[in-house]
């Protein structure tokens, strides 16, 4: 059963055809890559899932599910969470606080529960705190609780991004570069924590440049070239695959 | 660190809560300004210091409050205090609807649309709109409130009046800050895209947060209407938007004690410097230059929040 189908994805911006007639299915429960050279429409892939951008033409079914109108807000309660290329934390707030904004959409409190402060309101303020700790434990930044995200080092701050969008509990995690800006060990660490992801029964769509994480961690893969989908199947197919390799290295006939 | 300030602020609170029994009709008067704006400036915290949105139209929200509570105090004959509610609900109401449509813009263009929703308002006002707000003129006439069949005309017995209004203000708008909802707005302020995708609904926050805010401002509308007894377009100009706006900026966005603050050195000290009248403007602008040099988040900033985290090591950490 696919956790998530797209079917035939277009999307113009102008007269650039970011993604052309772009299908895939992923497996639940897999680990699924997106590859392809700088400016191929992967994040705008991205985009069209999470709703950020609508899409000209194609079906977006998550869990059996039209998302395709939906706004961004409702995909994310739905189960799909992302993190971005560009880091996109909330710099002034703490760290726990950027996780806590992960656990809004699984909460219900509003502005005049708040007032009153109602036992409701108190108690899942405190399940929400307890979750996002167990969460700030499980990607290794419990002791950063109370720093301010933008104190953190390049690559916590990716490991908070990924805190953030797991504080949803998600069932679909799309990561947009994980390890851009990441040193080796860093990398090493993220690919055991993202097959942890995995194993909570987490299906994951991952964006990487970063070759060697994408060959050693993604069951299946989808390069796009020019907005379309060029070529699919598991790293070893993918990388024997004379058009993928023209789409990176290019050919010697011109 | 905490204590710190816990002690001055209960030493500031006991302080003011005493001042009537030993400052003159005057004073206490300035002290009763400064506790109108104070909550008005709260009240427009939750717009500009939590949420970011620059709204340079509050008087708005203030006049039609304040309208409320003068039309209906003079033509049915109901008691202010009662229009409490009614004056909330209608600014709270008009601000969802006016808002509504604009709430997408972003940054400068929301403010110079919330400029102009401010003249829009007091224009309306002086044409006698719907023939109720009897124009330029105003409405005079209006009672004075009156708690358990004891009137209010004093500034002494307004004092306790709108500082106690403070007080509730200060109590509900801290726990609404420390909230969710206050978190929520403190993620649109912070970026837009990353809130909306961590699955806030930015829109509906936006708006909200406008509606609260108007609400509250035209709650303070209906006192100040009650405290002078006659109200005029004049009172809603846009320079009222402007003092808020620069009074929350010089005391400190998104802090309470702060906005306090700011209400007091923009309301109250221009009285203490009447003396130096010419020049006294010239001073204050030159402070703001010099604060928005040496101090930009403020004179009293606003703090993280503390969360007791369920620990392995210790109780209570900060976070």
């Amino acid at each position: 059963m696919s956790m998530l189908c797209i079917k035939n994805l277009t999307k113009r911006f102008g007269g650039v055809m970011a993604v052309n007639d772009v299908s895939f299915e992923v497996p639940a429960g897999s680990i699924m890559g997106l590859i392809g050279p700088n400016g191929a429409g992967k994040t705008t892939v991205f985009n069209l899932i999470t709703g950020i951008c609508r899409p000209d033409q194609g079906e977006i079914i998550f869990d059996e599910k039209s998302i395709v109108n939906l706004l961004t807000h409702n995909i994310i309660s739905l189960g799909i969470a992302r993190t971005f290329q560009t880091i996109r934390l909330f710099q002034n707030l703490s760290v726990l606080e950027n996780v806590l904004a992960g656990r809004h959409s699984r909460m219900k409190s509003g502005s005049l529960r708040a007032m009153l402060r109602t036992p409701f309101q108190r108690g899942e303020e405190e399940a929400a705190i307890a979750k996002a700790v167990q969460t700030l434990n499980f990607v290794g930044l419990r002791r950063d609780a109370a720093q301010l995200a933008k104190n953190l080092s390049y690559g916590n701050q990716r490991l908070l991004e990924i805190a953030r969008a797991l504080a949803t509990e998600p069932r679909l995690l799309i990561l947009d570069e994980p390890a851009g800006g990441m040193n080796e060990q860093e990398t090493t660490n993220l690919i055991t924590l993202i097959r942890k992801i995995r194993d909570q029964r987490t299906t994951i769509l991952l964006i990487e440049h970063d070759m060697s994480l994408v060959m050693r961690v993604c069951e299946n893969i989808v390069v796009l070239d020019y907005g379309a989908k060029i070529s699919e199947g598991t790293a070893e197919t993918v990388k024997n695959d004379p058009l993928v390799i023209e789409a990176y290295l290019g050919t010697d006939e011109e | 660190m905490r204590d710190h300030s816990k002690i001055i602020y209960s030493t500031m609170t006991v302080l003011l809560a005493m001042s009537p029994l030993f400052l003159n009709k005057y004073w206490v008067d300035v002290l009763n300004n400064v506790g109108l704006y104070a909550i008005l400036g709260l009240s427009l915290n939750i717009i500009v210091g939590h949420a970011g949105l620059f709204n340079l139209g509050h008087a708005a929200f203030y006049a039609v409050g304040a309208y409320t509570a003068a039309i209906f105090n003079t033509r049915f004959n109901i008691p202010v205090l009662w229009l409490l509610p009614l004056c909330a609900l209608s600014a709270g109401l008009f601000a969802a609807i006016v808002m509504r449509p604009i709430i997408h813009l972003r940054g400068d263009y929301l403010c110079i649309v919330t400029i102009g929703l401010g003249e829009i308002v007091r224009i309306a006002l002086i044409n006698d709109i719907f023939g109720i707000t009897q124009g330029a003129n105003g409405i005079f006439g209006i009672d004075r409130p009156s708690i358990f069949g004891i009137s209010i005309r004093r500034p002494h017995e307004f004092f306790y009046l709108i500082w106690g209004f403070v007080a509730v203000s200060v109590f509900f708008f801290h726990r609404l800050e420390n909230s969710r909802f206050g978190r929520a707005l403190n993620y649109l302020r912070e970026d837009e895209v990353a809130a909306e995708g961590s699955g806030i609904n930015v829109a509906h926050y936006k708006l909200a947060c406008f509606v609260i805010g108007a609400a509250w401002a035209g709650m303070v509308g209906d006192i100040f209407a009650s405290k002078m007894t006659i109200i005029s377009p004049e009172s809603f100009s846009f320079w009222e938007s402007v003092l808020l706006f620069t009074l929350i900026l010089l005391g400190g966005s998104a802090s309470i004690p702060g906005v306090i603050l700011g209400a007091f050195l923009i309301v109250g000290l221009p009285e203490v410097f009447r003396g130096i009248a010419n020049a006294r403007m010239l001073i204050f602008g030159g402070a703001m230059i010099a604060m928005m040099i040496f101090r930009t988040e403020g004179i009293l900033p606003s703090r993280p929040r503390r969360y007791v985290l369920p620990d392995e090591s210790s109780g209570e950490s900060r976070a």
